[in-house]
């Protein structure tokens, strides 16, 4: 696959999608790269077979009353893990058959940036909530999204934003909003945090409704100093603040940058580029269009610059193998356990700061995870298209497949070690020509 | 935010300079391989070295007695001998277990100021009753939960340094656990503190190890070795034979390598875990098995509680020393420390947890002679604030106790305990650099000259070792 046109659309479609196979690729070349990135940019683009996917039905799991029997509460405790499970099953399906691609890995970034774990938010619902808002806002403002996360049930649980009070304000989501949502650390000293925390004061959903009001009462209406403006800040106005600090346009870009091309510092030159266009009015549509057709992304150091997160490698794998978690024959909850093995559990990353990168999936622990998935990905597909092929052409056609430009020597070697179809489709999944994005 | 640490290309030339780190040329080391032959037929490694000529204690710049390093490498160690070594050296290389503490570990509520006023006003019904507390003497006690650390206590074989952190104290958790680390707290460092020891002495992929799926950045190197990883309780590849030969082959030669820096670290991770698993595999196979007879025999539950997750990495470290792994470094964690509320129980509830496991860890390996060369180190990335919010709970704060535990600890207080009035911002202020708890346990652990990690100005290490 020499071709360079060919090539950038693969790694076009590996970083805004789950991959494609080369057919599909071959069919975008005549209109040509910046018409593929606006097909995928295109938010009207119907997506039925993802729209259609019916969302998995959650109730509340709080505790019904005050008195509650010990059978009771085992019941309610496994109806939570159930319910847990349903949720990121359902959302690794969704982007499987997503034929918007990059909505869903748009979703997928937004989650890691207002990381927020079920582990402490407990009510899937409230994650399913948020998973919609980094879906149907995560390609518009970026002022819009944030202030849509700080009133979401989940985040306000998350980051104990229900628990700020007047007198004695809890810092959490001050802290984190400027530290990794917005500006970034180093753009804010902790007087600003401080102070910030004060104007989200008596915040409050309601933790069965997921209700959002503010109670007057436990709301610090004074006067508060935040990076130098002075006023009687509500936490709104904070995020307008926050949101248009040309910081905030320099640590958005570079989070973004990092995500789908390689990763930056705020201070690269690379972000000034993109800053540039992001920080007029914040559209992250703009912001991701100028990603895509930033000369550098599809540079060598661009398409040798990031490993691929587990839930991409598992999603490209199970969309390229023609599989979906609910129609395997074994218990979809198997996907569930390869991607904890592999760090990544869909609503549930390890800290307020979502997941590092690169450096992060690899390890022998992860290669060893990531072999047992394979072997059972591999069992699981339909291969006829490979069985029935000469020997001569099948590393080709596994190529071809799963989108990746070729093979490299080494991996030629134990391609052909590897002898049956099957193997061979196991050991290709963990080469590190398809581990890298 | 993702860490821009994790792109070592950004960083790692300007950070790490020949300058900061000596090479391995300056740090005192007498490799010394043993052969299995000669250990089984009874000439013991001690033996061996005299033989050899080189049983010449080395000693530190800094007049520190540093063991002789390094008496078994891996070499020593086959998986085609099963449970490795029949007579473990009389002097045997120091294994250091460091236990990460995720979420920023109340240190107040672990090494507890129970006789302070101020300590029990500004906690208010967080605070630990004097008569709760495990009194270590007039001032200081350990939180309720913590019986078998008072045990070591009173064995004295736990030391509790206190007021630990740096300068500028930083109260982002992701920050602050890259600054303890890294042990680098005034500029960003790519590498771990750990992993640097491993760069200037080792590229050996066993010789440190993450019990889990990642390896943390304290055991990150810079020069393609650093520390390996096995998943809590794997022992093999998986796909059958066919499988098993193609991966192998996978990660000869140059693999990955022509697809840049990560391609290659992806390939170096195939090389790796086929030989972390072909040499360690037999080890922990064995080791279940004899846990399994041991329980069928006892009728009790020798296979450790599974309910608690840092027990399960503790057996798997337990099976790997008793079967005589070369593995010098074991890293394992419990998260879950963040408590800005209701403190109360859940942090009871870890500080159990980290007890029991570390009690039970060091029980089970008091019976075999290579626990003489176990030292755990306890830490976590910040305390919190002296005064507790109305949530019940805790904001982020700065310095803390750091736990040293095990046979060759010499016992009791070290450093100075903060005070609880003098404050910087509600936060304590440190006392004890963290780098000199570090300073200590690569001289008397890890047997080399702390400054292979730490750099020409590495603080003096504190005596908590014998």
């Amino acid at each position: 696959m020499a071709d360079e046109l060919l090539s950038n659309l693969a790694h076009l479609y590996r970083r805004a999608g789950f991959g494609a196979r080369r057919d599909q690729l071959k069919a975008l070349q005549p209109a040509g790269y910046d018409a593929a990135v606006e097909t995928l940019l295109n938010r009207s683009l119907p997506d039925p077979a993802a729209d259609a996917f019916p969302r998995p039905n959650l109730m509340s799991t709080l505790s019904p009353g005050d008195i509650e029997t010990l059978e009771e509460r085992k019941v309610r405790t496994k109806a939570r893990g159930a319910q847990r499970r349903e949720l990121a099953i359902w959302w690794i399906e969704r982007m499987t058959i997503a034929e918007a691609p990059l909505r869903e890995k748009l979703t997928l970034f937004w989650h890691a940036h207002f990381a927020t774990s079920i582990d402490k938010v407990n009510e899937a619902s409230f994650m399913l909530s948020q998973n919609e808002i980094f879906r149907s806002l995560g390609a518009g403002r970026f002022e819009t999204l944030a202030q849509a996360v700080a009133k979401d049930p989940a985040m306000m649980i998350w980051l104990d934003s229900n628990q700020n009070k007047k007198g004695s304000p809890n810092e959490n989501f001050a802290r984190e909003l400027m530290e990794l949502f917005t500006i970034g650390i180093g753009s804010y000293t902790d007087a600003d945090v401080r102070e910030a925390a004060r104007a989200f004061t008596g915040w409050r959903i309601d933790r069965r409704s997921g209700q959002f009001n503010l109670q007057k009462g436990q709301h610090d209406a004074g006067q508060k100093v935040i990076l130098g403006k002075v006023g009687a800040f509500g936490g709104e106005e904070v995020i307008t603040l926050l949101a248009s600090q040309p910081s905030a346009a320099r640590f958005v870009a570079s989070k973004m940058w990092s995500r789908f091309a390689f990763p930056v510092l705020p201070d690269d030159p690379i972000v000034t580029d993109l800053a540039n266009v992001f920080s007029a009015d914040g559209d992250i549509t703009a912001l991701m269009r100028a990603v895509l057709r930033h000369p550098e992304f599809v540079s060598k150091r661009s398409k040798q610059g990031l490993v691929k997160q587990p839930i991409e490698w598992l999603v490209g794998a199970l969309r390229a193998l023609g599989l979906r978690p609910s129609t395997v024959t074994f218990r979809p909850q198997v996907f569930l356990s390869a991607l904890s093995n592999l760090n990544q559990v869909p609503f549930d990353p390890p800290s307020v700061g979502g997941w590092p990168q690169n450096g992060y999936w690899i390890s022998t622990a992860t290669a060893h995870a990531r072999l047992s998935a394979s072997v059972t990905l591999a069992k699981a597909a339909n291969l006829s298209w490979l069985s029935g092929a000469p020997a001569s052409q099948r590393l080709d056609l596994i190529a071809s497949q799963l989108g990746v430009d070729g093979w490299t020597s080494s991996t030629s070697t134990a391609l052909i070690k590897a002898s049956d179809p099957r193997s061979q489709v196991t050991v290709a999944l963990v080469s590190p020509e398809y581990i890298l994005n | 935010m993702d860490k821009p640490m994790n792109e070592s290309s950004n960083l790692s030339t300007d950070v790490v300079s020949d300058e900061r780190l000596p090479t391995t040329d300056s740090a005192p080391r007498t490799e010394m391989e043993v052969t299995r032959r000669q250990v089984l037929s009874g000439i013991g490694a001690a033996a061996a070295v005299a033989a050899a000529g080189m049983a010449v204690p080395a000693r530190a710049t800094r007049g520190t007695a540093i063991p002789p390093v390094e008496t078994i490498s891996s070499a020593t160690f086959s998986a085609t001998s099963g449970i490795a070594l029949q007579a473990p050296p009389t002097t045997a290389p120091g294994i250091l277990v460091l236990l990460t503490l995720y979420g920023g570990n109340d240190g107040l509520d672990t090494v507890v100021p129970y006789s302070s006023s101020v300590y029990q006003a500004a906690r208010g019904e967080l605070a630990v009753r004097p008569e709760q507390v495990l009194k270590l003497d007039s001032e200081l006690g350990l939180h309720p939960a913590m019986v078998g650390m008072k045990g070591f206590w009173d064995r004295k074989k736990l030391a509790i340094i206190q007021g630990v952190g740096y300068a500028n104290p930083n109260r982002s958790h992701f920050r602050s656990m890259d600054i303890w680390q890294s042990g680098v707290s005034d500029q960003y460092e790519v590498s771990g503190w750990l992993g640097r020891w491993q760069d200037a002495t080792s590229t050996d992929p066993l010789r440190m190890l993450s019990i889990g799926p990642s390896v943390p950045r304290a055991l990150v190197g810079l020069k393609g070795g650093g520390g390996s990883a096995l998943p809590n309780g794997q022992v093999a590849l998986p796909g059958g034979v066919g499988v098993t030969n193609a991966f192998v082959e996978l990660g000869k030669g140059t693999a990955g390598s022509e697809l840049g820096v990560w391609g290659a670290k992806v390939g170096a991770s195939v090389t790796n875990l086929a030989r972390v698993v072909d040499q360690l595999g037999p080890v922990l196979k064995a080791g279940s098995q004899a846990a399994v007879s041991t329980s069928l025999e006892g009728g009790a539950a020798a296979n450790g509680d599974n309910d608690n997750v840092l027990a399960s990495q503790l057996d798997d470290v337990a099976t790997l020393i008793r079967g005589g792994a070369p593995t010098r470094v074991y890293s394992v964690s419990l998260g879950g420390f963040d408590n800005h509320a209701t403190e109360r129980e859940q942090h009871a509830r870890l500080l159990s947890i980290v007890d029991t496991a570390l009690s039970d860890f060091l029980t089970k390996l008091s019976s075999d002679p290579r626990a003489a060369a176990v030292t755990i180190l306890v830490y976590s990335e910040f305390g919190r604030r002296v005064q507790a919010n109305l949530s019940v709970g805790t904001d982020h704060g700065t310095a803390a106790p750091v736990l040293v535990v095990g046979p060759k600890v010499k016992g009791g207080f070290y450093g100075e305990t903060p005070s609880l009035t003098n404050l910087d911002q509600g936060d304590l202020r440190f006392t004890t650099d963290f780098r000199a708890v570090y300073a200590s346990v690569l001289a008397n652990v890890l047997g080399v000259d702390p400054s292979v990690s730490l750099g020409s100005n590495s603080p003096a290490p504190i005596p908590f070792m014998s």
